[in-house]
């Protein structure tokens, strides 16, 4: 019971990691899809690596970039917010793919009928196709979400008190040893679960919109 | 340029570090591969145990993050009197997480097969193994082949976290020289981009992959 108690201080910090950076990602993704399908090339080319570095590196390192790295004049981020920036910009990068895919999924006639009734590009873009490939990318986002449940772990490495940074505490300083682990294995289980069923309920209202 | 002749003093500890990672990434997948096949192949078993047992210790597997994974079979087993030697321990947990994660891919893979085969297969009377080892099997994991290397690049992006456990791989060999140099920046941007080296280009074989293996989907709309 005090290894379960010793865990679950952790879980506001795991929650606000995972919602933040999901947050940042689901925003940050939208330019940079944008810049993706650009016809710009420079533009794309720019988004193109950015988005393959960012999916590319460990996040751990992206995290440890920030934290250990970044330090311009007296200015260092706190653990906590650097958690959240580096796992928000991994996420970004997720997302611009998730909505790629989102988008392509659209029907390209949609695009052909917009430009044939006189519908600027950007209108087309904003009030017709990305409405739908929203609908379509949320249960991609849902189960990248969930992963991020457990992508916040990285956290700790870089000291913030969440979840496993107080497992490992409390495997060593209270002889937690093989059940503190597991209790955290549970607590992260019983945190993704309710998540799940939610995503699954949202994409069936969803889709019930969508084929009305 | 000054970051260059730090960066060529380093690169060769970092390369140490680099191998050790994709060591760990193929030991991992060698051994994580085929208790993903058992895993999948008991999840359709006709035994209800057998198939609970299976989903029970892929949604764990899948459900706990590799950090907490990793550190149980480190900090954590030593309790019950196993200690193992950060090196194995990271192999052992990755190599699970990876039946864990496969076993879900390879399931898919194998389901794709038609099921008239296997019935076809029982109407000529070939027995249920030959049936798996002949038929089934050679079709399913060429379906589950691009899923495959996708999770193999997450696997070795993962082996990262082995520095948790003082395992010394690429990243721990940049943090330690970070940690006597305070050139933090310069040492992470050169194993990032180590690491991106191999998973971008891998990415796009497995792009191109998927491409390849969708071309007979390409007309029907």
């Amino acid at each position: 019971m005090e290894h379960l108690q010793a865990v679950i201080l952790g879980v506001p910090l795991t929650l606000l990691i995972t919602f933040s950076s999901l947050l940042i990602g689901a925003v940050g993704g939208v330019p940079l899809v944008l810049g993706l399908r650009s016809r710009q090339i420079v533009l794309q080319v720019i988004c193109r690596t950015l988005v393959d570095l960012l999916r590319g590196i460990p996040a751990v390192v992206w995290l440890f970039v920030i934290y250990f790295g970044v330090s311009i004049g007296a200015f260092q981020f706190e653990a906590t917010t650097a958690a959240i920036v580096g796992l928000g910009l991994v996420s970004a990068a997720y997302m611009a793919e998730i909505y790629r895919g989102g988008i392509s999924a659209v029907h390209s006639g949609q695009w052909e009928a917009g430009s044939a009734l006189g519908v600027g590009r950007w209108a087309t873009f904003s009030r017709i196709i990305g409405p739908q490939a929203f609908r379509v990318s949320v249960p991609s986002m849902t189960s990248y979400g969930i992963s991020l449940i457990k992508d916040s772990s990285l956290a700790s490495t870089i000291g913030v008190t969440e979840i496993v940074f107080l497992t490992t505490q409390d495997a060593r300083s209270n002889a937690g040893g093989l059940t503190v682990y597991i209790i955290a294995a549970l607590v992260y289980l019983a945190l993704s679960i309710p998540l799940a069923l939610l995503a699954r309920r949202v994409d069936s209202v969803l889709r019930k919109k969508v084929s009305r | 340029m000054n970051f260059l002749s730090d960066w060529s003093t380093w690169f060769p500890t970092l390369l140490d570090g680099l191998s050790l990672s994709l060591q760990i990434t193929a030991i991992s997948l060698i051994a994580g591969l085929p208790i993903g096949l058992l895993l999948a192949l008991m999840a359709s078993s006709r035994l209800q145990v057998v198939r609970v047992t299976s989903v029970a210790l892929v949604e764990i597997g899948r459900g706990a993050p590799t950090l907490v994974v990793l550190q149980l079979f480190y900090f954590g087993l030593p309790s019950a009197g196993i200690t193992l030697s950060s090196f194995v321990a990271a192999c052992v947990a990755l190599a699970l997480t990876t039946a864990a994660y496969t076993s879900e891919i390879l399931r898919a893979g194998l389901q794709a097969v038609p099921s008239g085969e296997t019935e076809a297969c029982q109407t000529l009377g070939v027995s249920p193994l030959d049936t798996l080892r002949f038929v089934i099997l050679p079709q399913g994991l060429r379906i589950a082949l691009p899923a495959l290397m996708g999770f193999a690049i997450i696997i070795f992006q993962a082996t990262s976290l082995c520095f948790t456990i003082a395992v010394p791989e690429l990243l721990s060999q940049a943090y330690s020289i970070g940690s006597s140099t305070f050139n933090y920046l310069s040492v992470l941007a050169l194993a990032g981009l180590m690491y991106a080296v191999i998973t971008i280009p891998a990415s796009w074989l497995v792009g191109g992959m998927e491409k390849k293996m969708s071309r007979h989907l390409a007309h029907v709309h």
